[in-house]
Protein backbone atom coordinates (compact mmCIF):
# COMPACT_ATOMS: atom_id res chain seq x y z
CA UNK A 1 0.00 0.00 0.00
CA UNK A 2 1.65 3.26 -1.10
CA UNK A 3 0.74 6.86 -1.88
CA UNK A 4 -1.28 7.16 -5.06
CA UNK A 5 0.70 5.73 -8.00
CA UNK A 6 0.59 8.11 -10.96
CA UNK A 7 1.84 8.38 -14.50
CA UNK A 8 5.43 9.52 -14.21
CA UNK A 9 7.83 11.17 -16.58
CA UNK A 10 9.77 7.94 -16.48
CA UNK A 11 7.32 6.45 -18.98
CA UNK A 12 7.36 9.39 -21.40
CA UNK A 13 10.80 10.57 -22.58
CA UNK A 14 14.32 9.86 -21.36
CA UNK A 15 13.77 10.51 -17.63
CA UNK A 16 17.44 11.38 -17.14
CA UNK A 17 17.41 14.14 -19.74
CA UNK A 18 16.52 17.57 -18.33
CA UNK A 19 14.27 19.70 -20.52
CA UNK A 20 14.65 23.43 -20.54
CA UNK A 21 12.19 25.63 -18.70
CA UNK A 22 12.13 29.42 -18.44
CA UNK A 23 11.39 31.33 -15.24
CA UNK A 24 8.20 33.21 -16.03
CA UNK A 25 8.29 35.00 -12.69
CA UNK A 26 10.05 34.69 -9.35
CA UNK A 27 8.94 36.11 -6.02
CA UNK A 28 10.12 35.97 -2.43
CA UNK A 29 7.96 33.98 -0.02
CA UNK A 30 10.13 34.14 3.12
CA UNK A 31 13.56 35.54 4.01
CA UNK A 32 15.11 32.29 2.76
CA UNK A 33 12.48 30.97 0.33
CA UNK A 34 11.40 31.89 -3.18
CA UNK A 35 8.68 30.66 -5.58
CA UNK A 36 9.40 30.19 -9.28
CA UNK A 37 6.69 30.02 -11.92
CA UNK A 38 8.08 28.04 -14.88
CA UNK A 39 7.14 27.68 -18.53
CA UNK A 40 8.45 24.88 -20.73
CA UNK A 41 10.76 25.65 -23.62
CA UNK A 42 11.10 22.13 -25.11
CA UNK A 43 7.47 21.07 -25.66
CA UNK A 44 4.52 20.90 -23.30
CA UNK A 45 4.62 20.34 -19.57
CA UNK A 46 3.93 16.79 -18.45
CA UNK A 47 0.81 16.57 -16.28
CA UNK A 48 1.57 16.10 -12.60
CA UNK A 49 -0.33 15.05 -9.49
CA UNK A 50 -0.44 16.75 -6.09
CA UNK A 51 2.58 15.68 -4.03
CA UNK A 52 4.88 14.86 -6.96
CA UNK A 53 8.24 16.54 -7.44
CA UNK A 54 10.57 17.60 -10.25
CA UNK A 55 14.34 17.53 -10.39
CA UNK A 56 15.31 21.16 -11.02
CA UNK A 57 18.73 21.71 -12.53
CA UNK A 58 20.55 24.98 -11.86
CA UNK A 59 22.93 25.03 -14.83
CA UNK A 60 26.52 24.60 -13.80
CA UNK A 61 25.62 23.92 -10.17
CA UNK A 62 23.49 20.77 -9.90
CA UNK A 63 20.07 19.24 -9.43
CA UNK A 64 17.66 19.22 -6.48
CA UNK A 65 14.32 17.48 -5.88
CA UNK A 66 11.65 20.16 -5.48
CA UNK A 67 7.91 19.49 -5.05
CA UNK A 68 5.39 21.21 -7.25
CA UNK A 69 3.48 23.78 -5.18
CA UNK A 70 0.80 24.76 -7.73
CA UNK A 71 -2.48 23.01 -8.45
CA UNK A 72 -2.60 20.17 -10.98
CA UNK A 73 -5.98 21.58 -12.05
CA UNK A 74 -4.51 24.85 -13.36
CA UNK A 75 -3.16 23.93 -16.78
CA UNK A 76 -0.09 25.79 -17.94
CA UNK A 77 0.94 26.77 -14.43
CA UNK A 78 3.92 25.15 -12.74
CA UNK A 79 5.20 26.63 -9.48
CA UNK A 80 7.96 25.42 -7.17
CA UNK A 81 8.72 26.91 -3.76
CA UNK A 82 12.36 26.59 -2.75
CA UNK A 83 14.26 27.22 0.46
CA UNK A 84 17.92 28.19 0.18
CA UNK A 85 19.81 25.59 2.24
CA UNK A 86 22.87 24.96 0.04
CA UNK A 87 24.53 25.26 -3.35
CA UNK A 88 21.73 24.05 -5.64
CA UNK A 89 18.74 25.38 -3.76
CA UNK A 90 20.59 28.70 -3.28
CA UNK A 91 21.26 29.00 -7.04
CA UNK A 92 17.59 28.21 -7.77
CA UNK A 93 16.38 30.90 -5.37
CA UNK A 94 18.57 33.48 -7.14
CA UNK A 95 17.00 32.89 -10.59
CA UNK A 96 15.11 35.81 -12.12
CA UNK A 97 12.33 36.10 -14.70
CA UNK A 98 13.68 35.04 -18.10
CA UNK A 99 16.43 32.78 -16.68
CA UNK A 100 16.59 29.16 -17.82
CA UNK A 101 16.85 25.98 -15.80
CA UNK A 102 16.64 22.26 -16.51
CA UNK A 103 13.69 20.17 -15.40
CA UNK A 104 13.08 16.42 -15.15
CA UNK A 105 9.82 15.00 -13.88
CA UNK A 106 7.29 14.73 -12.50
CA UNK A 107 8.34 11.87 -10.23
CA UNK A 108 7.00 9.97 -7.26
CA UNK A 109 3.72 9.10 -5.60
CA UNK A 110 0.91 11.57 -4.95
CA UNK A 111 -1.36 12.57 -2.09
CA UNK A 112 -4.43 10.30 -2.50
CA UNK A 113 -6.89 13.21 -2.63
CA UNK A 114 -9.64 11.56 -4.68
CA UNK A 115 -9.66 8.47 -2.46
CA UNK A 116 -10.67 10.63 0.56
CA UNK A 117 -14.05 11.65 -0.89
CA UNK A 118 -16.68 11.64 1.85
CA UNK A 119 -14.10 12.01 4.61
CA UNK A 120 -12.82 15.00 6.59
CA UNK A 121 -9.48 16.01 5.10
CA UNK A 122 -6.88 17.37 7.51
CA UNK A 123 -3.88 19.03 5.89
CA UNK A 124 -1.13 19.32 8.51
CA UNK A 125 1.92 21.33 7.52
CA UNK A 126 5.11 22.39 9.26
CA UNK A 127 7.19 25.26 7.87
CA UNK A 128 7.96 24.80 4.17
CA UNK A 129 5.92 21.57 4.26
CA UNK A 130 2.90 23.59 3.16
CA UNK A 131 4.45 23.86 -0.34
CA UNK A 132 4.07 20.15 -1.30
CA UNK A 133 0.63 20.12 0.37
CA UNK A 134 -0.72 23.21 -1.39
CA UNK A 135 -1.64 21.30 -4.61
CA UNK A 136 -3.63 18.76 -2.55
CA UNK A 137 -5.39 21.53 -0.63
CA UNK A 138 -6.28 23.43 -3.82
CA UNK A 139 -7.54 20.20 -5.40
CA UNK A 140 -9.73 19.45 -2.38
CA UNK A 141 -11.10 23.01 -2.33
CA UNK A 142 -11.95 22.73 -6.04
CA UNK A 143 -14.08 19.66 -5.16
CA UNK A 144 -15.12 20.91 -1.73
CA UNK A 145 -18.56 19.29 -1.81
CA UNK A 146 -16.96 15.87 -2.18
CA UNK A 147 -15.47 16.10 1.33
CA UNK A 148 -17.20 16.15 4.72
CA UNK A 149 -14.83 18.95 5.68
CA UNK A 150 -11.38 20.40 5.08
CA UNK A 151 -9.06 21.67 7.82
CA UNK A 152 -5.61 23.19 7.47
CA UNK A 153 -3.37 23.02 10.54
CA UNK A 154 -0.15 24.91 9.98
CA UNK A 155 2.88 25.33 12.22
CA UNK A 156 5.87 27.63 11.79
CA UNK A 157 8.86 28.76 13.84
CA UNK A 158 7.56 32.33 14.19
CA UNK A 159 5.07 34.60 12.42
CA UNK A 160 7.77 35.55 9.85
CA UNK A 161 8.12 31.87 8.89
CA UNK A 162 4.50 31.39 7.83
CA UNK A 163 4.40 30.41 4.16
CA UNK A 164 1.80 31.88 1.76
CA UNK A 165 0.47 34.41 4.35
CA UNK A 166 -1.84 36.22 1.88
CA UNK A 167 -3.44 33.00 0.71
CA UNK A 168 -3.69 31.85 4.32
CA UNK A 169 -5.60 35.04 5.17
CA UNK A 170 -8.03 34.29 2.30
CA UNK A 171 -8.46 30.68 3.41
CA UNK A 172 -9.10 31.85 6.99
CA UNK A 173 -11.99 33.99 5.73
CA UNK A 174 -13.37 31.22 3.50
CA UNK A 175 -16.32 29.12 4.72
CA UNK A 176 -14.91 26.16 2.76
CA UNK A 177 -12.19 25.28 5.24
CA UNK A 178 -11.08 25.74 8.83
CA UNK A 179 -7.62 27.15 9.37
CA UNK A 180 -5.55 26.82 12.55
CA UNK A 181 -2.11 28.48 12.51
CA UNK A 182 0.38 28.16 15.32
CA UNK A 183 3.97 29.32 15.84
CA UNK A 184 6.68 28.16 18.25
CA UNK A 185 7.17 31.65 19.66
CA UNK A 186 6.04 35.19 18.94
CA UNK A 187 6.47 38.76 20.10
CA UNK A 188 3.52 40.40 21.86
CA UNK A 189 1.01 41.64 19.31
CA UNK A 190 0.67 38.23 17.67
CA UNK A 191 -2.92 37.24 18.30
CA UNK A 192 -2.70 33.69 16.93
CA UNK A 193 -1.71 30.51 18.74
CA UNK A 194 1.73 29.71 20.16
CA UNK A 195 2.70 26.06 20.66
CA UNK A 196 3.80 23.12 18.51
CA UNK A 197 1.32 21.85 15.89
CA UNK A 198 0.43 18.75 17.87
CA UNK A 199 -0.95 20.87 20.73
CA UNK A 200 -3.49 22.39 18.32
CA UNK A 201 -4.95 19.07 17.13
CA UNK A 202 -7.77 19.04 19.70
CA UNK A 203 -8.84 22.51 18.45
CA UNK A 204 -8.42 21.61 14.78
CA UNK A 205 -10.52 18.45 15.15
CA UNK A 206 -13.02 19.68 17.77
CA UNK A 207 -16.44 18.17 17.11
CA UNK A 208 -15.16 15.93 14.29
CA UNK A 209 -15.34 12.13 14.43
CA UNK A 210 -11.63 11.16 14.34
CA UNK A 211 -12.39 7.88 12.55
CA UNK A 212 -13.73 9.96 9.62
CA UNK A 213 -10.52 12.03 9.35
CA UNK A 214 -7.86 11.49 6.68
CA UNK A 215 -4.62 13.37 7.32
CA UNK A 216 -1.89 14.48 4.91
CA UNK A 217 1.19 15.55 6.87
CA UNK A 218 4.31 17.29 5.57
CA UNK A 219 7.12 19.04 7.38
CA UNK A 220 10.39 18.19 9.12
CA UNK A 221 10.57 14.47 9.84
CA UNK A 222 10.37 14.81 13.65
CA UNK A 223 7.26 16.95 13.27
CA UNK A 224 5.66 14.37 10.96
CA UNK A 225 6.46 11.47 13.27
CA UNK A 226 5.04 13.19 16.34
CA UNK A 227 2.04 14.47 14.39
CA UNK A 228 1.20 10.96 13.17
CA UNK A 229 1.51 9.62 16.72
CA UNK A 230 -0.69 12.42 18.10
CA UNK A 231 -3.29 11.83 15.37
CA UNK A 232 -3.37 8.14 16.20
CA UNK A 233 -3.69 8.98 19.93
CA UNK A 234 -6.78 11.03 19.05
CA UNK A 235 -8.37 8.10 17.23
CA UNK A 236 -7.50 8.89 13.60
CA UNK A 237 -6.93 5.47 11.96
CA UNK A 238 -3.25 4.80 11.17
CA UNK A 239 -4.24 3.80 7.64
CA UNK A 240 -5.80 7.23 7.09
CA UNK A 241 -2.52 9.10 7.67
CA UNK A 242 -0.04 9.87 4.86
CA UNK A 243 3.23 11.75 4.96
CA UNK A 244 5.86 12.91 2.50
CA UNK A 245 9.49 11.93 3.12
CA UNK A 246 12.68 13.58 1.90
CA UNK A 247 15.95 11.83 1.15
CA UNK A 248 18.94 12.90 -0.93
CA UNK A 249 18.24 12.17 -4.57
CA UNK A 250 20.30 11.71 -7.69
CA UNK A 251 18.48 9.77 -10.45
CA UNK A 252 14.89 10.12 -9.12
CA UNK A 253 13.84 6.99 -11.05
CA UNK A 254 14.85 4.16 -8.75
CA UNK A 255 18.26 3.32 -10.28
CA UNK A 256 21.00 4.79 -8.15
CA UNK A 257 19.88 3.90 -4.62
CA UNK A 258 20.74 7.33 -3.18
CA UNK A 259 17.29 7.78 -1.70
CA UNK A 260 16.99 4.31 -0.22
CA UNK A 261 14.85 4.12 2.92
CA UNK A 262 14.84 0.50 4.10
CA UNK A 263 13.23 -1.55 1.32
CA UNK A 264 11.88 1.56 -0.45
CA UNK A 265 13.31 4.16 -2.79
CA UNK A 266 11.79 7.48 -1.76
CA UNK A 267 11.94 8.78 -5.36
CA UNK A 268 9.83 5.96 -6.78
CA UNK A 269 7.93 4.34 -3.88
CA UNK A 270 7.41 7.78 -2.26
CA UNK A 271 7.74 10.57 -1.43
CA UNK A 272 4.12 10.18 -0.22
CA UNK A 273 3.84 7.09 1.99
CA UNK A 274 1.04 5.74 4.16
CA UNK A 275 2.09 6.11 7.80
CA UNK A 276 1.77 2.38 8.69
CA UNK A 277 4.23 1.57 5.88
CA UNK A 278 7.01 3.75 7.33
CA UNK A 279 6.13 4.14 11.03
CA UNK A 280 8.53 1.52 12.40
CA UNK A 281 11.40 2.71 10.20
CA UNK A 282 10.90 6.36 11.10
CA UNK A 283 11.67 5.55 14.72
CA UNK A 284 15.07 4.03 13.79
CA UNK A 285 18.11 6.29 14.01
CA UNK A 286 20.32 4.56 11.48
CA UNK A 287 18.02 4.84 8.43
CA UNK B 1 -31.56 28.07 29.73
CA UNK B 2 -30.27 26.98 33.14
CA UNK B 3 -27.15 28.77 34.35
CA UNK B 4 -24.24 26.38 34.63
CA UNK B 5 -22.70 25.79 38.03
CA UNK B 6 -18.97 25.56 38.75
CA UNK B 7 -19.42 21.80 38.93
CA UNK B 8 -21.06 21.76 35.48
CA UNK B 9 -18.11 23.66 34.02
CA UNK B 10 -15.61 21.35 35.73
CA UNK B 11 -17.42 18.31 34.33
CA UNK B 12 -16.80 19.74 30.83
CA UNK B 13 -13.09 20.40 31.38
CA UNK B 14 -10.82 17.84 29.67
CA UNK B 15 -8.82 17.22 32.88
CA UNK B 16 -11.56 17.40 35.51
CA UNK B 17 -14.20 15.54 33.50
CA UNK B 18 -12.48 12.26 34.46
CA UNK B 19 -12.83 12.90 38.21
CA UNK B 20 -15.24 10.72 40.20
CA UNK B 21 -18.49 12.46 41.12
CA UNK B 22 -17.85 13.01 44.81
CA UNK B 23 -14.32 14.35 44.29
CA UNK B 24 -15.60 16.77 41.64
CA UNK B 25 -17.97 18.19 44.29
CA UNK B 26 -14.99 18.77 46.58
CA UNK B 27 -13.11 20.61 43.81
CA UNK B 28 -16.18 22.66 42.85
CA UNK B 29 -16.39 23.88 46.45
CA UNK B 30 -13.04 25.68 45.94
CA UNK B 31 -14.03 27.52 42.73
CA UNK B 32 -15.58 30.75 41.55
CA UNK B 33 -16.05 32.46 38.16
CA UNK B 34 -13.55 35.09 37.03
CA UNK B 35 -13.39 37.45 34.04
CA UNK B 36 -10.41 39.17 32.40
CA UNK B 37 -10.42 41.76 29.65
CA UNK B 38 -7.99 41.61 26.73
CA UNK B 39 -4.59 42.82 27.98
CA UNK B 40 -5.24 42.01 31.66
CA UNK B 41 -2.53 40.18 33.59
CA UNK B 42 -3.86 36.74 34.57
CA UNK B 43 -0.77 35.59 36.48
CA UNK B 44 2.48 37.37 37.31
CA UNK B 45 5.84 35.59 37.51
CA UNK B 46 7.20 35.24 41.04
CA UNK B 47 3.90 35.82 42.85
CA UNK B 48 2.21 33.20 45.03
CA UNK B 49 0.52 30.51 42.95
CA UNK B 50 -2.73 30.78 44.84
CA UNK B 51 -5.16 30.10 41.98
CA UNK B 52 -5.78 27.40 39.39
CA UNK B 53 -7.25 29.10 36.32
CA UNK B 54 -9.38 26.93 34.00
CA UNK B 55 -10.24 28.68 30.74
CA UNK B 56 -13.89 28.47 29.72
CA UNK B 57 -13.73 31.01 26.94
CA UNK B 58 -10.96 33.13 25.38
CA UNK B 59 -7.21 32.97 24.86
CA UNK B 60 -4.29 33.55 27.22
CA UNK B 61 -0.60 34.05 26.31
CA UNK B 62 2.23 32.76 28.48
CA UNK B 63 5.02 35.32 28.27
CA UNK B 64 8.65 35.17 29.30
CA UNK B 65 10.37 38.50 29.82
CA UNK B 66 14.12 38.91 29.26
CA UNK B 67 16.08 42.04 30.26
CA UNK B 68 16.35 44.64 27.46
CA UNK B 69 14.31 42.49 25.09
CA UNK B 70 10.67 42.36 24.18
CA UNK B 71 8.89 39.61 26.10
CA UNK B 72 8.36 36.45 24.07
CA UNK B 73 5.07 34.57 23.87
CA UNK B 74 6.06 30.93 24.35
CA UNK B 75 2.61 29.35 24.55
CA UNK B 76 -1.01 30.30 24.09
CA UNK B 77 -3.83 28.62 25.99
CA UNK B 78 -7.41 28.29 24.89
CA UNK B 79 -10.82 27.02 25.97
CA UNK B 80 -10.44 23.94 28.17
CA UNK B 81 -6.77 24.65 29.01
CA UNK B 82 -5.40 25.20 32.49
CA UNK B 83 -3.05 28.13 33.05
CA UNK B 84 0.25 27.03 34.65
CA UNK B 85 0.80 24.25 37.19
CA UNK B 86 2.92 26.08 39.78
CA UNK B 87 0.04 25.80 42.25
CA UNK B 88 0.70 22.04 42.35
CA UNK B 89 4.44 22.07 43.06
CA UNK B 90 6.26 23.66 46.04
CA UNK B 91 7.18 26.46 46.57
CA UNK B 92 3.85 27.37 44.86
CA UNK B 93 5.20 30.38 42.97
CA UNK B 94 4.03 31.38 39.48
CA UNK B 95 6.74 30.55 36.94
CA UNK B 96 5.70 32.87 34.13
CA UNK B 97 3.52 35.81 33.18
CA UNK B 98 0.11 35.09 31.71
CA UNK B 99 -1.85 37.76 29.84
CA UNK B 100 -5.37 37.68 28.41
CA UNK B 101 -5.28 38.02 24.61
CA UNK B 102 -9.05 38.30 24.33
CA UNK B 103 -11.98 38.62 26.66
CA UNK B 104 -11.52 35.65 29.02
CA UNK B 105 -14.03 33.80 31.17
CA UNK B 106 -12.56 31.26 33.54
CA UNK B 107 -13.01 29.26 36.72
CA UNK B 108 -10.55 30.17 39.43
CA UNK B 109 -9.95 27.43 42.00
CA UNK B 110 -8.42 28.44 45.33
CA UNK B 111 -5.10 26.53 45.25
CA UNK B 112 -4.75 26.41 49.06
CA UNK B 113 -8.29 25.03 49.32
CA UNK B 114 -7.53 22.28 46.74
CA UNK B 115 -4.24 21.34 48.37
CA UNK B 116 -5.91 21.20 51.80
CA UNK B 117 -8.70 18.97 50.51
CA UNK B 118 -6.15 16.66 48.85
CA UNK B 119 -4.49 16.23 52.27
CA UNK B 120 -7.85 15.56 53.93
CA UNK B 121 -9.29 13.27 51.22
CA UNK B 122 -6.61 10.98 49.76
CA UNK B 123 -9.07 9.87 47.08
CA UNK B 124 -9.09 13.43 45.71
CA UNK B 125 -5.28 13.48 45.84
CA UNK B 126 -5.22 10.26 43.82
CA UNK B 127 -7.69 11.67 41.27
CA UNK B 128 -5.40 14.71 40.90
CA UNK B 129 -2.42 12.43 40.31
CA UNK B 130 -4.32 10.21 37.87
CA UNK B 131 -5.76 12.98 35.72
CA UNK B 132 -3.12 15.70 36.02
CA UNK B 133 -0.12 13.53 35.22
CA UNK B 134 -1.21 12.72 31.63
CA UNK B 135 -2.05 16.41 31.16
CA UNK B 136 1.40 17.48 32.41
CA UNK B 137 3.14 14.73 30.41
CA UNK B 138 1.41 15.97 27.24
CA UNK B 139 2.54 19.53 27.88
CA UNK B 140 6.12 18.48 28.61
CA UNK B 141 6.15 16.39 25.40
CA UNK B 142 4.97 19.39 23.39
CA UNK B 143 7.52 21.70 25.00
CA UNK B 144 10.35 19.29 24.19
CA UNK B 145 9.39 19.51 20.52
CA UNK B 146 9.15 23.28 20.79
CA UNK B 147 12.76 23.70 21.96
CA UNK B 148 14.03 21.67 18.97
CA UNK B 149 13.45 24.60 16.60
CA UNK B 150 11.82 22.12 14.22
CA UNK B 151 11.34 24.40 11.27
CA UNK B 152 14.77 26.03 11.23
CA UNK B 153 16.92 25.83 8.10
CA UNK B 154 18.90 22.95 9.61
CA UNK B 155 15.84 20.84 10.34
CA UNK B 156 15.11 18.11 7.91
C1 LIG C 1 10.78 14.56 -2.68
C2 LIG C 1 11.44 15.81 -2.23
C3 LIG C 1 10.75 17.02 -2.32
C4 LIG C 1 11.37 18.19 -1.92
N1 LIG C 1 10.66 19.36 -2.05
C5 LIG C 1 11.26 20.51 -1.73
C6 LIG C 1 10.58 21.75 -1.90
O1 LIG C 1 9.43 21.79 -2.35
N2 LIG C 1 11.23 22.88 -1.58
C7 LIG C 1 12.51 22.86 -1.07
O2 LIG C 1 13.05 23.94 -0.79
N3 LIG C 1 13.16 21.71 -0.86
C8 LIG C 1 12.58 20.55 -1.20
N4 LIG C 1 13.27 19.38 -1.03
C9 LIG C 1 14.61 19.43 -0.42
C10 LIG C 1 15.67 19.77 -1.45
O3 LIG C 1 15.75 18.74 -2.40
C11 LIG C 1 17.01 19.95 -0.74
O4 LIG C 1 16.93 21.02 0.16
C12 LIG C 1 18.10 20.25 -1.72
O5 LIG C 1 18.37 19.11 -2.48
C13 LIG C 1 19.36 20.67 -1.03
O6 LIG C 1 20.38 20.75 -2.01
P1 LIG C 1 21.51 21.88 -1.92
O7 LIG C 1 22.58 21.56 -2.90
O8 LIG C 1 20.89 23.22 -2.01
O9 LIG C 1 22.05 21.73 -0.46
P2 LIG C 1 23.17 20.74 0.06
O10 LIG C 1 24.50 21.35 -0.23
O11 LIG C 1 22.89 19.37 -0.43
O12 LIG C 1 22.86 20.82 1.60
C14 LIG C 1 23.25 22.01 2.32
C15 LIG C 1 22.83 21.91 3.76
O13 LIG C 1 21.41 21.85 3.84
C16 LIG C 1 21.01 20.71 4.53
N5 LIG C 1 19.84 20.18 3.85
C17 LIG C 1 19.84 19.35 2.78
N6 LIG C 1 18.58 19.05 2.46
C18 LIG C 1 17.79 19.70 3.34
C19 LIG C 1 16.39 19.77 3.53
N7 LIG C 1 15.56 19.07 2.79
N8 LIG C 1 15.90 20.56 4.53
C20 LIG C 1 16.74 21.24 5.32
N9 LIG C 1 18.08 21.18 5.19
C21 LIG C 1 18.59 20.43 4.23
C22 LIG C 1 22.14 19.74 4.45
O14 LIG C 1 22.16 18.87 5.58
C23 LIG C 1 23.33 20.67 4.45
O15 LIG C 1 23.69 21.04 5.76
C24 LIG C 1 12.68 18.18 -1.41
C25 LIG C 1 13.36 16.97 -1.28
C26 LIG C 1 12.76 15.80 -1.70
C27 LIG C 1 13.51 14.52 -1.59
S1 LIG D 1 17.29 8.88 -6.37
FE1 LIG D 1 18.20 7.24 -7.41
S2 LIG D 1 17.09 5.57 -6.61
FE2 LIG D 1 16.04 7.27 -5.80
Amino acid sequence: MRGEAVLSAAGQTDPMLPRRARVRSAWRELDDAVSLSLEPVDGDLAPFAAGQFNMLYAFGVGEAAISVSSSPDTTGELIHTIRDVGAVSGALTRLKAGDMLGLRGPFGTAWPVEAQRGRHLLIMAGGLGLAPLRPALLQALARRDAFAGVTLLMGARDPGGILFPDELAEWTESPDLDVVVTVDSAAPGWTGSVGVVTTQLPRALAGIDPTAVSAFVCGPEIMMRHSALALADMGVPDAAIWLSLERNMKCAIGFCGHCQFGPDFVCKDGPVFPWPHVAARMALREI
Amino acid sequence: MAIKTIRDHLAENPVFSGFDGDTLDLVAGCGHNVHFEAGDQVLREGTDADAVILLRHGDVAIEVAAPQKDPLIVETLHEGDIVDWSWLVPPYRNMSDARALTDVRAISLDAGCIRGKCDDYPKLGYQMFKHWLPHLAGRIRAQRLQVLDLYGADAG
